[in-house]
């Protein structure tokens, strides 16, 4: 178990290296900084000065151990348009990103489940059909326009529900239903193909001439080994809501950290987009690592990969 | 081939046991004639509903320029905001209304499918054409090589969509070479990851060991004797990419890092019309159908190629 815990650790802080320098490269692209710092009236000396206080006449490398070690020290600069520190900025603002993208997890979850387990159940029904390509067209429909189209029926034309902002509960309704729809979708698909191979397997054959109920076969023997193929794409499905929260949370004026990073976007204020391509990244990271850990704990197979 | 299994299959339905009357016995055999003679008509086979449901983006695409009503970009700020024809207010010159600058929304999105459907196009075969190369080195050579594109497809996994889009966004601003890169860097690694595993397999069938022996280079059973094998699944991989080639487009679009006016495109139009939605419901609605429908009929095809690629790869 320690091996693979291990094993695991170096992957993800492999991955998470990998990451910065994207976002160290996607940062360096984006422009030349001293331009921006510079005064209109800088001479060529001033640049040069700019550029050496900056680190930037050091060769790539020593840049990026430079920019790392501040990205360790959760040091990524100031907010160009709030002079503030970008961090602390991006940190603010988690915790909405957070309630919205965890909510939609849980709810996708729980209906993924059911739906797949009650579709697998009675395949081929009219209600699986319909099902079915239920979830199919939540996939196909972009996360915003969904959005949109829900604000129209419920906010526009029902006056059920506020359709941006964040305070009551009423809030929180379009942006988790927006942001868990697709998630419901693929957890429906994922549990029911796995439901049915479980379903066709010797075992669940042996329960039902031993008499069991249906319900319990389906709900206590079967699911539990169906469980873990989903359980494996959960962790990447958390941490996508979380991040596909950067789109819901525009549409809904939803005030986290994708909302901050899309102003940002369009501000360029770099240190922002930084510091929350970090914060996230982190957090997906962390995420993955968590299940790939309960995996092991679950499933002892995987341990001996 | 079909013949034989459907008469197999109608003599099992029609099943003469003894229990049955005589006239059953007496009908199998014309039911077994009659299949045979009469072979699943060539329109049976075809996905209908997928490609209903592509037609229009294929066809606004390929043939837009002769089918606008209207000129897309012409501005009229005496027709602004005209609902659609069936609505009051509407009229059948304007089929689906008319946007905040008067100009006619059919011909906008028959206009707005060109630049999606290029871009799909392009960007898919793109990452197929890097993914593939990626996929077959690292499953043949192994080794290092292999293990370092594990984690390069590790990181990519590790990364959300959305924040690569705005990463890439950032370091090259908007335009078509964001969306590009944006769809190569997404999709590449699904290719490499089912390609690998592929070749894993297939470098150890005998055809290969036979064709080094044969002195054959390492490029040769590579594009002659490996490549062909793992084309099929990545046929299947291309349809329902392209479906998600224009969910990322629309994204890309709806941040403002995408084309930017008076170029226009069903993901622009959506994001555009998101102002109106209290007053001009129709501008941002009809754009989002039109993509749903395209990214749906994508999915339902590749579904449909990989059930009959399987079947074939059966019988």
């Amino acid at each position: 178990m320690f091996n693979y815990f291990l094993r695991r650790l170096v992957r993800a802080s492999i991955t998470l290296i990998g990451i910065s320098i994207i976002i160290f490269v996607a940062i360096r692209m984006s422009g030349d900084p001293v331009m921006s710092l510079a005064p209109e009236d800088a001479t060529e000396a001033d640049i040069a000065e700019i550029r050496a206080e900056l680190g930037l006449d050091k060769p790539v490398w020593v840049q990026y151990v430079i920019y790392a070690k501040n990205a360790v020290q959760g040091d990524f600069g100031r907010s160009i348009r709030y002079q503030q520190p970008a961090l602390d900025m991006v940190a603010a603002r988690l915790p909405a990103t957070i309630h919205v993208g965890l909510s939609a997890f849980i709810l996708a979850t729980l209906i993924g489940v059911f739906l797949g387990v009650t579709t697998a159940r009675y395949r081929g029904s009219g209600a699986d059909y319909s099902i079915r390509m239920g979830a199919i067209l939540c996939q196909s429909a972009p996360g915003f326009w969904l959005g949109m189209i829900l604000i129209l029926i419920f906010s526009v034309n029902l006056h059920w529900l506020p359709a941006s902002g964040r305070g009551s509960a009423a809030h929180m309704v379009l942006p988790v239903v927006t942001l868990g729809l697709a998630a419901v979708a693929s957890t429906m698909r994922l549990t029911r193909s796995s439901m049915l191979e479980t379903l066709g397997s010797e075992y669940v054959r042996f329960l039902r001439s031993k008499g069991l109920s249906e319900d319990m076969i389906v709900w206590k023997h079967a699911l539990r080994n169906s469980f873990i193929p989903v359980l494996a794409v959960m962790g990447l499905q958390l941490g996508n809501l979380m991040a596909g929260a950067i789109i819901v949370e525009t549409v809904f004026n939803w005030p986290g950290v994708g909302k901050l990073m899309v102003e940002a976007l369009q501000a360029r204020d770099f240190p922002i987009i930084q510091a929350g391509a970090f914060l996230l990244s982190i957090m997906m990271v962390s995420i993955n690592l968590l299940v790939d850990l309960l995996f092991g704990i679950v499933d002892p197979r995987i341990r001996y990969e | 081939m079909v013949g034989p299994q459907a008469s197999e299959i109608r003599r099992d339905k029609v099943g003469p046991t003894m229990t049955e009357g005589v006239e059953e016995v007496a009908a199998a055999p014309i039911a077994v004639a009659d299949t045979l003679v009469r072979p699943v008509p060539w329109w049976a086979k075809v996905p209908w509903l997928p490609l209903i449901l592509l037609s229009p983006m294929l066809v606004f695409g390929l043939f837009g320029q002769w089918l606008m009503p209207h000129d897309p970009t012409l501005i009229d700020f005496t027709n602004t905001q005209r609902p659609p024809a069936w609505l009051a207010g509407g009229s059948w010159s304007y089929p689906l209304g008319t946007d905040n600058f008067g100009r006619d929304l059919l011909s906008t999105l028959i206009d707005g499918a060109y630049v999606p459907l290029i871009v799909a196009i392009v960007g898919v075969f793109g990452a197929a054409l890097i993914g593939i190369t990626l996929g077959m080195v690292a499953g043949y050579f192994g080794g290092w090589v292999d293990a370092l594109l594990m984690q390069l497809v590790d990181v990519k996994m590790s990364i959300p969509a959305t924040l690569l889009i705005i990463l890439i966004g950032s370091a090259i601003g908007a335009g078509l070479p964001t969306i590009l890169s944006a769809i190569v860097f997404l999709f590449w690694a699904s290719y490499a990851r089912v390609v690998r595993g592929q070749v894993l397999s297939l470098r150890e069938r005998g055809y290969i060991a036979l064709a080094r022996v044969a002195n054959c280079s390492n490029f040769w059973i590579l594009t002659r004797h490996i490549l062909p094998n793992v084309l099929s699944t990545c046929i299947v991989l291309v349809t329902l990419q392209f479906g998600g080639a224009i969910m990322i487009e629309a994204g890309i679009s709806f941040l403002g890092l995408g084309v930017q006016p008076p170029a226009s495109t069903w993901g622009l139009m959506v994001s555009g019309g998101r102002t109106y939605l209290g007053t001009a419901w129709w501008m941002p609605v009809f754009p989002g159908i039109a993509i749903t429908m395209t990214v749906m009929g994508a999915n339902l095809f590749g579904d449909w190629l990989r059930d009959t690629l399987q079947a074939q790869s059966k019988a």
